[in-house]
């Protein structure tokens, strides 16, 4: 469980997040929505503890990030996974060296065994041909599998996602919003993840929080969305016309 | 702007310290280090053995083209060649041209790296990111003395090949001149030198390419204003290290 207490962040004059208070819970998909700069990415990098917020705390199962000293950050960090809007895997690397490079930094494992694990998360995520393919070789939608692949090839107890379905195909989002549901539940991590997808909110979104200029304006369920009489959801969530039928069918039910 | 400046050189020594903080694995780290040796000493090879080999040649024309006074023996040649490029061509001026070559392939790579969020991929996971990248390229370029002393021979092979084989000088006059009042002391100021300029190679682009912001556009402008840096500081410490070395 993540708990974000009332943290403020600025950018010299300008304040992103005005006191943000929130809980991201364990063995759920968390998701943050809101518009283009609501403070969304602020407040995942603020998790992250690439920011550092001047004001409220952020605790990692009790552990309160800006409380620990350089080495227990590090080693906190070792516990988290991140899947980057743009993959970031290393280009250097072919996919099987990008999955590895958690285990071969952080473990004493030998070459066999973080092959055999190397080998698992990458059949986990659908991924059983690209090893020794380059990141410039696969797809979009098979970059982010494999940036999945590295994000969980180490058990982490946090997963961290920034915009996992931005350009990709809609059948492709599908199942990167599955997969990461599903290796949610089965693993029992914090899912924390960051997007403009509405697909994804309706899909998978056990927890949504709302952003409206470095503020919460909602939180809830997925469930709780479509009933939801708050003016910035329904103008944010359901600004398109599919969307507003996809509401006006579920009240109806 | 003077602010900014020295903002900036606090930025880089505090880079610095960061570089040897927590140590990557060294399993890792002795891969990187080999890789940076590949990319970087042995890729220069060619292209500093092509500049070493006709810049050395035309210092030679050049020095026997000036001596028209037929009282200055033609030994001189051989002489002024070794001294150019032992003290002054194949450290300092190799080392402008390798802030080209070598510095906007480290400011580019890391630039890129940093653009497309590799850092903070690696910040994320928990790895110093400045140790990682950073520390096998110093221990790389520490490997650069001999990418100088292979200019030396080239440079001075290159003079004597263009002295003889153009008719300037003969082959004794120019290996007597090259071996006349050789002092080795030249040749410690030339290494404690290159040393210096190894150093500023690894850094100063690192540093551009590790701070840059913006895209791909930004990486470009990094690369060139790395390159002006490294080359002002390498011309720099080459008076200062001149002057304590050889000036009293």
């Amino acid at each position: 469980m993540i708990e974000v207490k009332n943290i403020e962040k600025s950018f010299g004059d300008s304040k992103i997040l005005k006191g943000v208070s929130t809980v991201f819970e364990t063995g759920k998909t968390n998701l943050i929505i809101g518009q283009s700069g609501s403070g969304k990415t602020v407040l995942l990098k603020s998790l992250l503890g690439i920011h550092q917020p001047e004001v409220g705390t952020i605790s990692f199962d009790g552990r309160i990030y800006s409380d620990l000293d350089a080495d227990e950050k590090r080693e906190l960090r070792t516990e988290i996974g991140m899947v980057f809007q743009g993959s970031a895997l290393f280009d250097s690397m072919t996919v099987a060296e990008n999955v590895a490079f958690p285990l071969r930094m952080f473990t004493k494992d030998d070459k066999a065994k973080i092959d055999d694990r190397v080998d698992f998360v990458l059949k986990r995520v659908n991924l059983i041909d690209a090893h020794k393919k380059l990141p410039s070789e696969i797809s979009g939608g098979m970059q982010k599998r494999v940036a999945i692949a590295r994000a969980i090839v180490n058990n982490p107890k946090y997963l961290f996602c920034d915009e996992p379905n931005s350009g990709l195909d809609p059948n492709t989002s599908i199942l990167i919003d599955n997969l990461i549901q599903e290796i949610t539940e089965e693993y029992n991590i914090t899912t924390v993840i960051n997007t403009h997808d509405m697909n994804s909110v309706m899909e998978i979104g056990e927890k949504i929080l709302f952003l409206k200029n470095g503020l919460k304006a909602w939180e809830g369920t997925k469930e709780e969305i479509f009933r939801t009489d708050n003016e910035a959801v329904v103008a944010f969530v359901y600004s398109s016309n599919l969307f507003k039928k996809v509401r006006e069918a579920h009240l109806k039910e | 702007m003077l602010i900014r400046y020295l903002s900036q050189i606090g930025r880089y020594f505090l880079m610095l310290k960061e570089i040897f903080n927590k140590q990557t694995k060294w399993s890792v780290m002795r891969n990187l280090i080999f890789k940076e040796i590949d990319d970087l000493i042995i890729g220069s090879l060619g292209i500093v053995a092509f500049i070493s080999f006709f810049v050395g040649g035309v210092v030679s024309i050049q020095t026997a083209l000036n001596l028209t006074n037929p009282l200055i023996p033609k030994y001189l040649i051989g002489f002024a060649t070794r001294q150019s490029v032992i003290l002054e061509f194949a450290p300092t001026f190799i080392s402008v041209i390798m802030a080209g070559k070598m510095g906007s392939f480290i400011t580019s790579s890391i630039g890129t790296m940093r653009v497309t969020e590799q850092i903070d991929a690696l910040e994320v996971m928990g790895v110093n990111s400045l140790n990682y990248l950073v520390f096998p390229k110093i221990i790389a370029l520490l490997l650069y003395p001999f990418v100088i002393g292979i200019s030396m021979f080239l440079g001075i092979l290159g003079g004597w090949i263009a002295g003889v084989y153009g008719g300037f000088t003969s082959s004794t006059d120019f290996i007597s001149g090259a071996q006349m009042e050789f002092i080795p002391f030249h040749i410690t100021y030339a290494f404690i030198k290159t040393i210096i300029f190894a150093m500023l190679l690894a850094t100063i682009p690192s540093f551009h390419g590790y701070y840059m912001k913006g895209g791909a556009l930004e990486v470009g402008k990094a690369s060139t204003v790395s390159f002006v840096w490294t080359s002002v500081s390498i011309i720099l410490f080459n008076y200062i290290l001149t002057q304590l070395l050889l000036g009293s």
